[in-house]
């Protein structure tokens, strides 16, 4: 896209893949977050090649922010088609901001079964940490103001792309 | 007021606030729960069946009349959002020492509730009760009178629409008595508002209300007629101790004319689906190889009716 300040969600995704290769195994699942970090989970599934059938998550239930923001519209099933229990974990995001879905995402696990390890991937890591979390896998590190937020979109041919955008509360929105 | 003068469930945003009748709710509004409910049913089926959204959250089962059913499955919703829920069988306790409906809301809210389940005999007691609650307080109509029974009408939608999917390509059939049923009323305004085209109601006129074609429904005294070609088949159950006088001259007859039974559900289509919103009265309304037939969801209903009423209370509280 011309003037877009930020890199190429494509080739992240690439080297992110290539981070993870010597990483993963046979009892690796992975798990994406909705909406963004489902795409990039099947994307990084099929590159990796893995065994175990991929996992979503939809932390809605999991939120910190429920009583100020309600129940977010449009909440999709959370499906973990695999055994947790002992099993060697990836959760997958696409932007680590707060760490706050991360946080919601780990205590939703955890009611699944309990993992031998959860490690965390994303695309862009974009700092504003609120809790002690950190990502494993990272794409890139980019530094964007407070008032701005990193979206990840799709076009209708799959192919993955990084949007800038002015942050607005509504129900919609992901927590980072 | 705050609160949408036209329709006292809404918020001035549209939002749910009060879940007191489907009558007069958009289509949007039923299909956020119906989509919330979804995800709950997930949740239903894991190791920990419970979700954190309604921790530290009091909810009161406020239940003026009996109803075990209905009022468990209440509690197993609000407990599988981690609620603390507290539960009231009124009718024997204050109501009997003279103390009124609105004191008894008044007391409890003192006591921190959050959220007021309400089953009453009289129709409008949960709307009289949401008027004067305060406002960060919701109250859910868990069956009022011959009224409404929204949660009920709600599970009865997410039933047919996971089975038959599209609304909009349904001819339905509802059975029975209508005239005392608030299950009826709550099915026949969700089923409008979300555009399914042909809705029967079958059943003698005595138990008919005399105004039902206003609900712009087709009504049928022949059940064999009634259920040609429907790809529903919504059962009530008959309703003995709400009837007062002979509106009918007996069970056994009743039946004889509007049981379903296998050569009557042989008319519809044959993937028909049968629902019953329980108890069964087998051998009444229903013949038991129907009820346990293939063709019966009656209980998948029940499973579904809890994320229903996860949904609505998780919602609510939200809003």
């Amino acid at each position: 896209m011309p003037g877009n300040p930020l890199p190429d969600a494509e080739s992240l995704l690439a080297s992110l893949t290539d981070r993870m290769r010597p990483a993963v195994g046979p009892t690796t699942g992975l798990v994406g977050i909705y909406t963004g970090g489902v795409w990039l989970a099947e994307r990084l599934h099929a590159a990796l090649g893995l065994k175990l059938p991929l996992g979503t998550l939809d932390v809605s239930f999991y939120r910190d922010d429920f009583s100020r923001k309600g129940l977010r519209r449009n909440v999709k099933s959370s499906d973990i088609p695999f055994d947790i229990d002992g099993c060697d974990v990836i959760i997958v995001d696409d932007v680590l901001y707060t760490g706050r879905t991360i946080r919601a995402a780990m205590n939703e696990l955890f009611d699944y079964g309990r993992p031998e390890r959860i490690r965390l991937a994303a695309l862009v890591d974009r700092g504003g940490r609120e809790l002690p979390i950190a990502a494993d896998f990272v794409g890139a590190e980019i530094a964007i103001a407070a008032g701005e937020s990193i979206e990840l979109k799709r076009d209708t041919a799959g192919r993955l792309a990084l949007e800038l955008t002015q942050e607005q509360v509504t129900k919609e929105q992901g927590q980072g | 007021m705050w609160l949408d003068p036209a329709n006292p469930q809404l918020n001035k945003n549209g939002e749910l606030h009060h879940l007191l009748s489907l009558e007069g709710l958009p289509a949007g509004v039923l299909r956020q729960i119906l989509d919330t409910a979804e995800s709950f049913v997930g949740v239903t089926q894991r190791e920990v069946k419970k979700v954190p959204l309604l921790r530290g959250k009091a909810v009161f089962n406020l239940f003026f009349e009996a109803s075990t059913r209905t009022r468990t499955t209440f509690e197993i919703a609000a407990k599988r959002l981690s609620a603390d829920v507290i539960n009231l069988a009124i009718n024997v306790s204050s109501q009997s020492k003279g103390e009124t409906v609105l004191d008894t809301v008044a007391n409890l809210s003192a006591m921190q509730a959050d959220m007021f389940i309400v089953r009453h005999a009289a129709s409008g007691a949960p709307y009289l009760i949401a008027k004067h609650v305060a406002p960060d307080i919701h109250v859910v109509n868990a069956g009022d009178g011959r009224h409404s029974h929204p949660t009920q009408g709600l599970l009865d939608m997410y039933t047919i629409r996971h089975y038959k999917g599209d609304f909009t390509k349904l001819r339905v059939a509802i059975v029975g008595d209508i005239l005392h049923s608030r299950v009826a009323r709550s099915q026949i305004h969700a089923l409008t508002t979300l555009g399914c085209p042909e809705i029967r109601v079958i059943g003698p006129k005595t138990l008919l209300p005399a105004d039902v074609d206003r609900l712009g429904v087709q009504v049928y005294g022949d059940m064999r007629e009634g259920l040609k070609d429907v790809d529903v088949v919504m059962m009530l159950r008959l309703q003995n101790e709400r009837m007062n006088g002979a509106l009918l001259p007996s069970a056994q007859e009743f039946y004889k004319y509007y049981g379903l039974t296998e050569d009557k559900l042989a008319l519809a289509k044959p993937d028909a689906i049968v629902l019953h919103p329980g108890p069964m009265n087998r051998g009444v309304e229903i013949d038991s190889s129907v009820a346990d037939g293939k063709q019966s969801v009656i209980l998948p209903q029940v499973t579904f009716g809890i994320a229903i009423r996860m949904a609505v209370m998780s919602i609510l509280a939200g809003n």
